[in-house]
């Protein structure tokens, strides 16, 4: 169990009042609240270590390169991978964007098999990349569970496979893939992962996983905006060709030709975001010390509650899987006759935020039928008492729509 | 108050849009959508003259953004085109919506207007 006293301290934001109301923070899977310890962080580097990392020889940048690659090495311990398997980006659409631009050289005919369900930043790269080669692009279904349908999506797999990309956890639906039983029938097509909203939930082990790409952001998971992480397999790492030049990524330049750095620093072109990346670490710390195993246990609780509570309001669709172990706690609904930003706005008044709209899911909300959902999305500060604030919240859209 | 900006009148606008549909027979039409909403509006325009004579439009999205295209389709009958072509949004709303809109929502409260100009700059 979380003590939960505790961790609602950690975060300054929580005591923010909204329109004269407590905040009630649904809109985690958008971008989750800081906690104390990481702000505290940023703060550090700027005002005692600031300084360009790996080519100065004075202190500061010392300090500053020390603190940098330790972040490295807590997030390649985070989800079990080599440090120099660890490669700092802007954020996970740029990590995904990465591996699409580095296999576009590799590739050159044959089919990519993703999947409905996808965020924007894990379909469009795939899709651009298709036209461009004139490939395949193949896109898997949903069940009517809301799950993968993985029959449909083996059946799009063949030899001519070269790249799947599937998201691990749905940003909409909150459905969890079975990523390692994936990896297993992929073959030997590259496997990219999205895993923008499992990593800040779910205990990740790349090596368990056998996946050659997984991007995510520090952002959704205590950690800054402006990082993000992209775990590419060491021999995938060596073969490919860097995305950017420039900067650390260059070990000797000449006229006509020029050798690359070794890795991780291969891909990492221009000065990074240090500071950043440095508080990133702070984040991955605080996970770690609440344990994942406990983030989970905390998640399926308020799951179990929520399907619970939702299920009882009439006119409200959810979209979403109803077992708690096939999902993560992000909740997209709709209001029979009510839109999702009136659904926002009116929810806001109480305090309560949550995201309304396509969620950079268009696809899927055309495979729903709907133009936009309502999402309300927990993390480890939301108890029951914000789940409460929501169904009453939605009981008060209801009411100023004047409908049952 | 969140109830003033969903009035009765705005709710019923929302429910019972005025001109609602296409025109067979029209002029000028445009489309446009609210990017981080996705709302859409069409507006189909027959001249009469100088003026608007008939005017119609299709869309979905929000109860603001709904209601504000039924609202203008009523208010913009029989005008001149000049007077669409110089009304400005500020204006729209505190006229003809009547509803307190903050920066988050004037997208979609002025959604339809915006259209409506694009449609009459094609004349």
């Amino acid at each position: 169990m979380l003590d939960m006293n505790k961790i609602k301290k950690d975060f300054p934001i929580l005591r923010v009042k909204i329109n004269g109301k407590r905040l009630v923070y649904l809109d985690n899977a958008a971008t989750s609240q800081k906690p104390k310890q990481v702000i505290q962080k940023l703060v550090e580097y700027y005002e005692c270590f600031n300084a360009n990392i790996h080519r100065s020889i004075h202190t500061l940048g010392e300090m500053a390169t020390e603190e940098f690659e330790k972040a490295r090495k807590e997030v390649a311990k985070f989800i079990n991978a080599k440090e120099e398997e660890i490669i700092f980006v802007k954020n996970c659409t740029e990590g995904l964007n990465l591996a699409a631009y580095t296999l576009a050289r590799e590739i050159k005919s044959g089919n990519i098999v993703t999947s409905i369900m996808e965020h924007h930043s894990n379909f469009v790269p795939w899709q651009q990349l298709c036209i461009r080669k004139r490939m395949e692009f193949r896109v898997a279904d949903i069940n009517e569970d809301f799950t993968l349908n993985y029959e449909d999506l083996y059946s799009k797999i063949n030899k001519r496979t070269r790249v799947i990309a599937l998201t691990h956890v749905s940003n909409i639906l909150g459905s969890i893939n079975d990523i390692g039983k994936v990896a297993k029938e992929g073959g030997d097509a590259y496997f990219v992962v999205d895993a923008a909203q499992s990593a800040p939930h779910l205990k990740i082990n790349v090596k368990k996983l056998d996946v050659d790409f997984l991007a995510f952001s520090a952002h959704k998971m205590f950690g800054p905006t402006g990082v993000g992480v992209l775990y590419v397999r060491k021999d995938v790492a060596e073969r490919l060709n860097p995305f950017l030049y420039g900067g650390e990524m260059i070990k000797e330049v000449y006229i006509t030709k020029t050798k690359w750095n070794k890795l991780p620093y291969k891909y990492e072109a221009g000065t990074p975001n240090i500071a950043d990346v440095v508080a990133f670490g702070e984040a991955i710390r605080y996970l770690r010390r609440v344990g994942m195993n406990k983030v989970r246990a905390h998640d399926k609780k308020i799951s179990k509650l929520a399907l619970r509570e939702l299920k009882n309001i009439r006119g409200l669709k959810l979209y979403g899987p109803t077992k708690v172990k096939d999902r993560i706690a992000i909740f997209s609904f709709n209001i029979k006759g009510i839109h999702s930003h009136d659904v926002a706005h009116i929810l806001d008044s109480e305090g309560i935020a949550v995201r309304s709209g396509h969620g950079c899911a268009m696809p899927l909300m055309r495979r729903l039928g709907v133009n936009s959902v309502a999402r309300a999305s927990f993390y480890i500060y939301n108890d029951e008492k914000d789940l409460e604030a929501l169904i009453k919240g939605i009981e008060k859209v209801k009411r100023v729509f004047k409908v049952d | 108050m969140i109830e003033e900006i969903y009035a009765e009148r705005i709710l019923d606008h929302y429910r019972n849009p005025r001109n609602y549909g296409k025109l067979k027979k029209y002029d000028v039409k445009a489309r446009d959508v609210n990017i981080p909403c996705g709302d859409e509006i069409e507006i189909f325009v027959k001249m009469k003259g100088n003026k608007i004579g008939k005017i119609k439009f299709t869309g979905h999205g929000c109860a603001i953004s709904q209601a504000a295209a039924s609202i203008l389709s009523e208010i913009a009958k029989d005008l001149p085109k000049k007077e669409i072509e110089k009304m400005s949004y500020e204006d729209f709303i505190k006229k003809h919506l009547k509803i307190n809109i903050t920066y988050r929502r004037f997208g979609c409260a002025t959604l339809a207007l915006r259209v409506l100009k694009n449609a009459l700059k094609k004349l």
